[in-house]
């Protein structure tokens, strides 16, 4: 019946649950053997589930499996361990049981503290996404591979290093202390920011997995949000920030799957429920006296949530680009904030603001050029986004600015 | 520009600017005279003008700080540790704010300066100094 769309579907959420939980109560050297666990019990699954029918309870199914080899694991690693330390003395303890615990709440906790173990600062920003997709996501490395453009060999490669490394640092699966546990916070909510514009931005086309890939950094988000030592205000902004562009997933891409730029979006098309949520975190979020990069960024994505070109609008989203640079700079904040500039204050100023950005090699640079010279200049219009043309990095940029330059050589 | 049309955060760097060759200047802004009054309108304009002017060095990734140093409660101490109130008095002229920028030369930031919406008032004006390096050196 529908076994062949159930499993897949329990298989992620499941199986980033059970290795979890078996992750720490083994600890963080044996990731591998958790995530064997989990995948053989979902093996046993397949076996079994094909000839005899679903179980009633399939995740309880699978807890119980799950625990047994656990429990097999451990009792052999532990034989083996004694065999070649030669402790046999220990032979009383090994009746002792060994707590697996799949418990809703230590389900949450385990996924929480892993969230932590693997945004550890050893472990560079690619592989903490690959690993936060893999281990509490239950992506396969092929969607993986899938999801960075790139082959299982490198995310195998890449996901090996990380554990290694987690290894090395004997990185515990806990909550941080209270000192460390503003500077680790951080780094947890720059890999799901990460983690979000890798589904967003990406280049992939298969859109389901893309939108899975947010949606997966929304959960994550919003189990931050359950722990009241991560319940903060930059959580909700970042969660804010991602339920604004979820809210337009619908309508970026035609019916050929083509992307569609905002500003020939349907509106209609954006999803109220996630804007109304965005807005209540974002509201949520401006409590405490900690102004964040993701509250900046949620407060403009939420003018973006207003189609409309109003002077209000573009004047408030000014000012929030001019707040961001000011705690951090990023090219595409820069463009963007020029951009904001030009609807505010007018192309003319936006122009002499653009000229001196410096971002030679960057092709929405030359975008913007040709956006803001567009009426007031046509020839550097037209020679700007040749030029960006000539740098567009992906077919969907070059439709775009080709679409631009078709319609400046109509007004010819 | 849209804010569909971005590109991941992955990737983008932030060092496209050499730190390097770049040295800090504080712009010190100076008022001829603080006690002058504008209206909130006009507060109002000077404001966003700040905030676009200070946005517009941030976009090229050259602003490092800044903040404006409020009238109210101001207190000069003295040798002799006498101690008046306000820069006011017998200096007309106060400071009001500053600003650090990145830049590569002093022309540079005196560019920068050229933008501050300080210089509309006539008898402002905005001083540039090289911040020292505290290398030992510069």
């Amino acid at each position: 019946m529908q076994q062949q769309e159930l499993i897949p579907h329990l298989f992620r959420t499941e199986f980033s649950k059970i290795t979890a939980v078996l992750c720490k109560a083994f600890g963080i050297e044996h990731i591998e053997a958790a995530e064997d666990i989990a995948s053989e019990t979902f093996l046993a699954a397949l076996e079994n589930w094909t000839y005899k029918g679903i179980p009633e309870n399939p995740a309880a199914w699978l807890y119980t499996v799950a625990k047994n080899k656990a429990r097999t694991y451990l009792q052999r690693n532990r034989l083996f361990d004694q065999k070649i330390s030669n402790h046999l003395r220990q032979s009383q303890e090994e009746d002792e049981e060994i707590a697996i615990d799949l418990s809703g709440a230590n389900i949450t906790d385990s996924q929480l503290q892993m969230l932590f173990a693997l945004c550890h600062p050893a472990i560079p920003p690619e592989s903490q996404i690959g690993l936060a997709l893999r281990i509490l996501c239950g992506f396969g490395i092929d969607e993986i591979a899938h999801a960075f453009l790139t082959n299982k060999e490198t995310i195998n490669k890449r996901l090996f290093r990380a554990k290694e490394k987690l290894r090395q640092e004997k990185v515990a699966i806990e909550f941080p202390g209270e000192a460390a546990i503003g500077n680790r916070l951080e780094a947890v909510l720059t890999t799901l920011y990460l983690l979000f514009n890798e589904g967003y931005y990406s280049e992939c086309q298969d859109s389901v997995l893309r939108e899975d890939l947010c949606l997966e950094a929304m959960r994550l988000t919003c189990l931050l949000l359950e722990s009241p030592q991560t319940c903060l205000p930059k959580v909700k902004a970042l969660l804010a920030l991602m339920c604004f562009h979820a809210s337009r997933f619908a309508a970026r891409k035609d019916e050929r799957g083509e992307m569609v730029l905002y500003h020939d979006q349907d509106s209609s098309l954006w999803n109220t429920e996630l804007i109304a949520k965005g807005t209540y975190f974002l509201h949520e979020a401006s409590q405490g006296n900690q102004l964040s990069t993701y509250h900046l960024e949620a407060a403009i994505a939420y003018w973006h949530t207003i189609k409309e070109d109003t002077k209000e609008k573009w004047e408030n989203v000014l000012q929030l680009y001019n707040q961001l640079l000011q705690i951090r700079y990023s090219p595409i904040a820069a463009l963007n904030r020029t951009y904001a500039l030009s609807k505010a204050n007018g192309k003319r100023e936006a122009i002499v603001e653009a000229e001196n950005l410096k971002l030679e090699g960057n092709p929405f640079h030359f975008a913007l050029l040709g956006e803001l010279y567009t009426g007031i200049d046509n020839r550097k219009a037209e020679r700007n986004f040749r030029q960006a043309l000539s740098l567009a990095g992906t077919a969907a940029d070059r439709r775009a600015i080709q679409k631009k330059l078709d319609i400046l050589s109509d007004q010819k | 520009m849209s804010p569909d049309s971005a590109p991941g955060a992955l990737g983008s760097g932030r060092d496209n600017i050499k730190a390097t060759t770049m040295n800090e200047f504080i712009l010190i802004f100076r008022h001829e005279d603080g006690n002058k009054v504008a209206s909130p309108e006009q507060i109002q304009i000077w404001m966003k003008q700040t905030m676009d002017w200070i946005g517009g060095i941030a976009a090229q990734n050259k602003f490092v700080a800044g903040n404006g140093l409020p009238f109210d409660d101001a207190q000069v101490v003295w040798h002799n540790n006498v101690v008046t109130n306000g820069p006011f008095g017998e200096v007309k002229e106060t400071i009001a704010g500053y600003v650090i920028v990145k830049a590569a030369s002093v022309e540079e930031a005196v560019e920068f300066a050229k933008g501050s919406p300080v210089l509309q008032g006539e008898g402002n004006s905005v001083e540039v100094r090289r911040i020292a390096k505290g290398d030992g050196v510069h």
